[in-house]
């Protein structure tokens, strides 16, 4: 397999912090990977400079053969790229139909409804986005993601504060995605049970740099995972 | 080791606590102890609840089953101004110094509630006694300094009211690693000087090396907890932060 989403030598500052730092990534076609990473350590900045959300000091983003570095958002979106957010970002004032109305690609009612229904939420359609459960509006935001039928979908913490019937719906809509359409995903996640069951290979970050890559069970016991989660221990 | 074990001579008593925000339980059934004059070092993954066990300590969150005590004294229902009155004071994970205002006000602002001036200018001499660095940037702006020496500042502000807890809600966050020796050597020294302290820490690996017990959150319940070394030894706390561990 290849990479379908690559990211070569990013770095990336916030004032004097280093959010990224020579972050190199790749995200091969028609897969589940995982990235994780303690707090702080860049995983939704690596979110924002891929989906253009954020610009990179330096370094690359490639999809495919072509070069996205620091395009515009709808540019990354047009491309193939569809991401969600930590926190979801719906409209509460609109009902779920009219908000997954609002994307230009959106290709009708019908189509919208689908969507709706592939996640599980169509019988909300005529209720206000406001009034859903956080794990409902995290399936809301997919669904939304999904009418762009983008290459590549991009999850920022999906499972967070989502209660565990849903979190199950989520992970198998991502699975069923995965099978049958061969959409690659890339997905941060502190959850470790689901991350580590739904991906076949998990990326791990620590302090902007991509310190490990590989199957879940190698990443649990690689001491770079694990000085990454329990910290470096200071010589007091 | 197990979660349950408590000797009733602890300054803090937490029993069966379940606690959350909304509808959810981010607490679920924690029971823990902080014995009195050493440091008891909380650690565990995101989202395990250790900065909401530290709200509902200091009173900030209600919890809805269980208990707290405070050497014997029952917390439920105080308000966090009534809980400091007893003593428990916390050092918040973010940054809380007044930026315009000097360190020395700084600090003094921590004994604000203490009446008598007297007792207000020992206790500044006893803190700068303490933290001589402290008093060196005196005159200095709390903004102007790095967030490391604003860490120091915020120790020196909670020791105003020499608290019978201290809490530390992750004193290592946001700082650069050469700067946290000097953070968790300050840690040391208030203990030393006869603070009981509750940390809750993000290097689980430093701040349990420091501390003489240590318990290890993971999804709303105490999953390990023993001493520091103990615990930062178990061959579970790796799998408790990535995963697989045993139920």
């Amino acid at each position: 397999m290849s990479a379908l989403l690559r990211t070569a030598g990013i770095t990336k500052s916030f004032g004097g912090v280093r959010a990224l730092d020579d972050c190199t990534l790749e995200v091969e076609e028609g897969s589940i990977t995982g990235l994780i990473g303690p707090n702080g350590s860049g995983k939704t900045t690596l979110f924002n400079v891929i989906t253009g959300y954020a610009k990179a000091d330096a370094g690359a983003v490639y999809l495919g053969e072509r070069m996205i570095t620091n395009s515009s958002p709808d540019k990354v979106f047009n491309a193939g790229i569809g991401r969600t957010f930590q926190l979801t970002r719906i409209f509460p004032a609109l009902t779920v139909l009219e908000n997954m109305l609002v994307p230009s690609k959106t290709k009708g009612k019908q189509s919208a409804m689908e969507q709706l229904e592939f996640v599980g939420i169509a019988g909300h359609h005529d209720q206000l986005a406001g009034t859903l459960s956080y794990g409902q509006r995290k399936l809301l935001e997919l669904a939304y993601v999904l009418v762009a039928d983008p290459e590549v979908i991009l999850l920022d913490e999906p499972a967070g504060g989502v209660n565990p019937t849903l979190v199950g719906q989520i992970a198998a809509r991502i699975t069923e995605l995965n099978r049958t359409t061969r959409k690659t995903f890339l997905i941060v996640e502190h959850n470790m049970e689901f991350v580590m069951g739904l991906c076949a290979k998990v990326a791990v970050l620590d302090a902007g740099t991509v310190v490990a890559s590989g199957p879940p069970d190698i990443i649990r016991t690689d001491p770079r995972v694990l000085d990454a989660y329990l910290g470096v221990d200071v010589d007091a | 080791m197990t979660g349950s074990e408590t000797t009733g001579r602890s300054v803090l008593q937490v029993d069966e606590l379940t606690a959350g925000y909304g509808g959810g339980d981010v607490l679920r059934g924690v029971t823990l102890e902080v014995p009195p004059g050493g440091i008891t070092c909380v650690v565990g993954p995101n989202g395990a609840g250790k900065s909401t066990l530290m709200r509902c300590v200091s009173g900030l969150l209600r919890p809805r089953i269980g208990s707290i005590t405070l050497h014997g004294e029952p917390l439920a229902g105080k308000s966090p101004r009534e809980i400091l009155r007893l003593g428990v004071v916390q050092v918040p994970q973010n940054h809380s110094l007044f930026r315009d205002m000097t360190v020395w006000e700084n600090v003094e602002l921590g004994g604000y509630t203490i009446g008598d001036k007297k007792v207000l200018a020992k206790r500044i001499d006893t803190v700068f006694e303490l933290f001589p660095q402290i008093a060196q940037w005196r005159t200095q702006k709390a903004g102007s300094l790095s967030g490391g020496q604003q860490r120091l500042v915020e120790f020196a502000r909670a020791l105003m009211l020499e608290p019978t807890l201290l809490l530390l809600d992750e004193p290592s966050m946001g700082l650069a690693p050469k700067i946290l020796k000097t953070v968790f050597d300050a840690v040391r020294q208030m203990n030393s000087a006869g603070t009981t302290i509750l940390l809750v820490e993000q290097n689980a690996r430093a701040g349990l090396r420091l501390s003489s017990h240590g318990v290890v959150m993971e999804n709303g319940q105490v999953r390990l907890s023993g001493t520091g070394r103990e615990v930062l030894e178990h061959p579970e706390i790796g799998a408790l932060y990535l995963g697989g561990a045993s139920r």
